[in-house]
């Protein structure tokens, strides 16, 4: 603790609660109720109902969680191996070259993600590199969003892990992939779990590109909602929202806890 | 090998004995490294035997682990060959070259139990299954670590951790056993007592050649056959270690193993019959054990300060005055700074007169021809 004296430490806390409870809870508080209000006019909801959850539930709900998840397993996990194997590469190359292929890995992040979508959609718009109104292609935007994040996580891990681990393998024998895979790999665990969990998140909540690629029949939970809303059902788009929270509350959750087992901490 | 004995059998050395490395010498061949323009290794020609400790040792940044890890093969040197008994090393990848090697931090692989740290090389290598739990039990043994086997490095004091690190590199039985400063991270006490089991180590596997890089002087008189001193990239001296000791060949040496008094001395007349040479200093006529100098050279007179007693005897035929400078009182040892003529002498007495001089008083100080030896003035290579 920085700060010692007991109203100091009241005033952090109180001052804490303000900012994580007005800037995080607030706006998730609304849509929660939101989700669950038979009507909503005054300050607070006329009346409460599960009603919407049922509709989104009987609705699309179900296949936009179905496509959310595969999507963002796929997009995650691909972008999990390429992140890591430019890491690995890019780790053995001199400095300048480093800089510059680490400063590409994060240009699509600096540009609106609607960009990228249209940016996909020119591209692979003429044969022999037809994938509009593809799923693939809704896994390429989501693997170019996230790839630079997963590329950042294992490459601060690597830079963290002593190079003596790897010699020391390697004097005892150790072929450049036995190493890899026994030593360097699961030295990075921590980092490709946060790196995948990050990934995954992030494709959970995509919007921008995915609007505009996404094929009929692959419509994801952002996608869903975005339409929900836009139509003025604000109630079920709400619902939508709480059930795309939760799914991303539980996977995250559950990766965290295959962090602690692997690392044993 | 000048080890302190180790007392006390144990099982482990019956173990121990089986784990026997057929030994290599180690061949530097005019092996030279540089970090772009930045040579840090000159040409460095060195051998080691089989079976023999070799210690380097030297200032930091001198080249140690440059060396070290040329041998190890992470490091690529500019110029020379590398040769690991017959084979030529110099373009072998390393795990190609059969070695063992301890770090500083001995980097146990944390997400591994104990026997799988040390299983690590013969699993990578492909050994089966019998033979790893065997060698396994057999290098733990060695260490004194068999009940160990089941945890994990996290779980390990620092001490037993590097018995771990130096049983996984035995496990493969290498033909050279490389060690990096391996003590380095051990606090005093437990340093002693891990160069003891290094020697006791050695002397049950006495084909093991090992290269121990230190900056511990201490460490490298206890363990090593031989020693060489690097300086600023080169070996500035390299013998047997108590030759060394002795007769260091520069002043390099002298200072840097045992820190030796070295006063500037005129020969008087050469060797004679026992090895003895007589030099002046100022008034005072001096002999000490010389090679080949000549009458009317300047040399050093290399005295070590715990050859230099505040009392005459019968041995003790050489006498020099000096003021006395400072007194530090060490426990065991008493340590004295005197002044001989612009010269800061060291003295390390066990024993002291009663009435200790007083800081500023001019006092005698005796030593025997035997124990001292001339070198070169010239030779602060
Ligand atoms: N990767 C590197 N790039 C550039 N210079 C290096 C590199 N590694 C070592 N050096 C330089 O090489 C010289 C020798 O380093 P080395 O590590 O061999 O010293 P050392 O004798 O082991 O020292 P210490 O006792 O501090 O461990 C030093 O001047 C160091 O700065
Ligand atoms: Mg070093």
């Amino acid at each position: 603790m920085l700060v010692w004296s007991r109203p100091g430490r009241i005033v952090l806390w109180v001052l804490f609660a303000l900012i994580f409870g007005v800037l995080f809870l607030a706006p998730l508080a609304v849509i929660l109720l939101s989700s669950l209000a038979d009507q909503w006019n005054g300050v607070l909801p006329n009346g409460l109902t599960t009603e919407h959850y049922t509709d989104v539930i009987r609705g699309a709900a179900w296949n936009s969680v179905k496509a959310s998840l595969i999507t963002g397993f796929l997009a995650s996990a691909l972008a999990l191996v390429s992140g890591t194997w430019a890491a690995l590469s890019l780790r053995l190359q001199g400095h300048a070259l480093k800089r510059l292929l680490g400063l590409l890995f994060f240009i699509p992040s600096a540009v609106p993600s609607v960009s990228v979508g249209l940016g996909l959609l020119v591209a692979f718009s003429h044969p022999p590199l037809l994938l509009n109104g593809t799923i693939a292609i809704v896994m390429i935007a989501h693997f170019v969003l996230i790839s630079a994040f997963t590329f950042g996580n294992v490459s601060a891990g690597l830079a963290r892990l002593s190079p003596d681990f790897e010699q020391v393998a390697s004097s005892l024998g150790a072929r450049p992939a036995y190493r890899l895979w026994h030593v360097t790999l699961p030295l990075l665990a921590p980092y490709l779990v946060a790196a995948f969990g990050l990934s995954f998140a992030l494709s959970m909540g995509e919007l921008g590109a995915t609007v505009m690629v996404y094929p009929p029949g692959w419509v994801t939970l952002p996608v869903s909602i975005f339409s929900l809303t836009d139509r003025g059902d604000i109630f079920a788009g709400a619902a939508l929202t709480m059930i795309l929270v939760a799914a991303t509350l539980v996977l995250l959750l559950g990766l965290e806890r295959i962090t602690k087992r692997a690392t044993g901490a | 090998m000048s080890a302190v004995a180790f007392t006390g059998t144990s099982v482990m050395d019956i173990d121990a004995a089986k784990i026997r490395g057929a030994g290599s010498n180690v061949h530097f061949d005019k092996v030279s490294v540089a970090y772009g323009a930045h040579v840090v290794l000159h040409p460095l020609t060195l051998d080691i035997a089989p079976g023999e400790i070799l210690a380097m040792i030297g200032p930091s940044g001198s080249g140690k682990t440059t060396a070290l890890r040329a041998v190890a093969g992470f490091v690529r040197p500019a110029s020379g060959r590398i040769r690991i008994g017959a084979t030529d090393v110099t373009d072998l990848p390393p795990y190609e070259r059969g070695l063992g090697m301890v770090v500083q931090n001995y980097a146990l692989f944390p997400h591994m139990r104990v026997e799988d740290n040390v299983a690590f090389g013969l699993r990578a290598q492909g050994a089966d299954k019998a033979l790893i739990a065997e060698r396994v039990k057999d290098a733990l043994g060695t260490v004194g670590m068999a009940t160990f086997a089941r945890r994990y490095p996290r779980e390990l004091s620092g001490g037993q951790q590097q018995r771990v690190a130096i049983a996984r590199a035995l496990a493969v039985r290498p033909r050279v056993l490389l060690l990096d400063e391996p003590l380095s991270a051990l606090d005093a006490q437990i340093r002693r007592n891990m160069v003891e089991e290094i020697a006791r180590l050695h002397r049950s596997l006495p084909g093991l050649t090992i290269l121990y890089v230190t900056h511990d002087q201490t460490e490298a008189l206890t363990l090593a056959d031989k020693i060489a001193i690097m300086r600023d990239g080169r070996v500035c001296s390299h013998g047997p270690t108590t030759e060394l000791y002795r007769r260091p060949p520069n002043r390099f040496t002298a200072e840097f193993l045992g820190r030796a008094n070295l006063l500037p001395v005129t020969i008087a007349e050469p060797v004679g019959s026992k090895g003895l040479a007589t030099a002046r200093h100022g008034d005072s006529v001096l002999t000490g054990a010389g090679r080949d100098e000549k009458a009317g050279d300047k040399s050093l007179l290399c005295i070590r300060p715990q050859h230099l007693s505040l009392t005459a005897d019968a041995e003790h035929t050489n006498r020099i005055v000096g003021t006395l400078r400072d007194v530090h009182w060490q426990g065991e040892l008493t340590h004295l700074v005197l002044d001989v003529d612009g010269t800061p002498v060291r003295v390390s007495a066990t024993k002291l007169p009663i009435a200790l001089p007083e800081p500023g008083a001019r006092v005698p100080l005796f030593f025997a021809p035997t124990d001292t030896s001339l070198l070169p003035e010239d030779s602060g290579v």
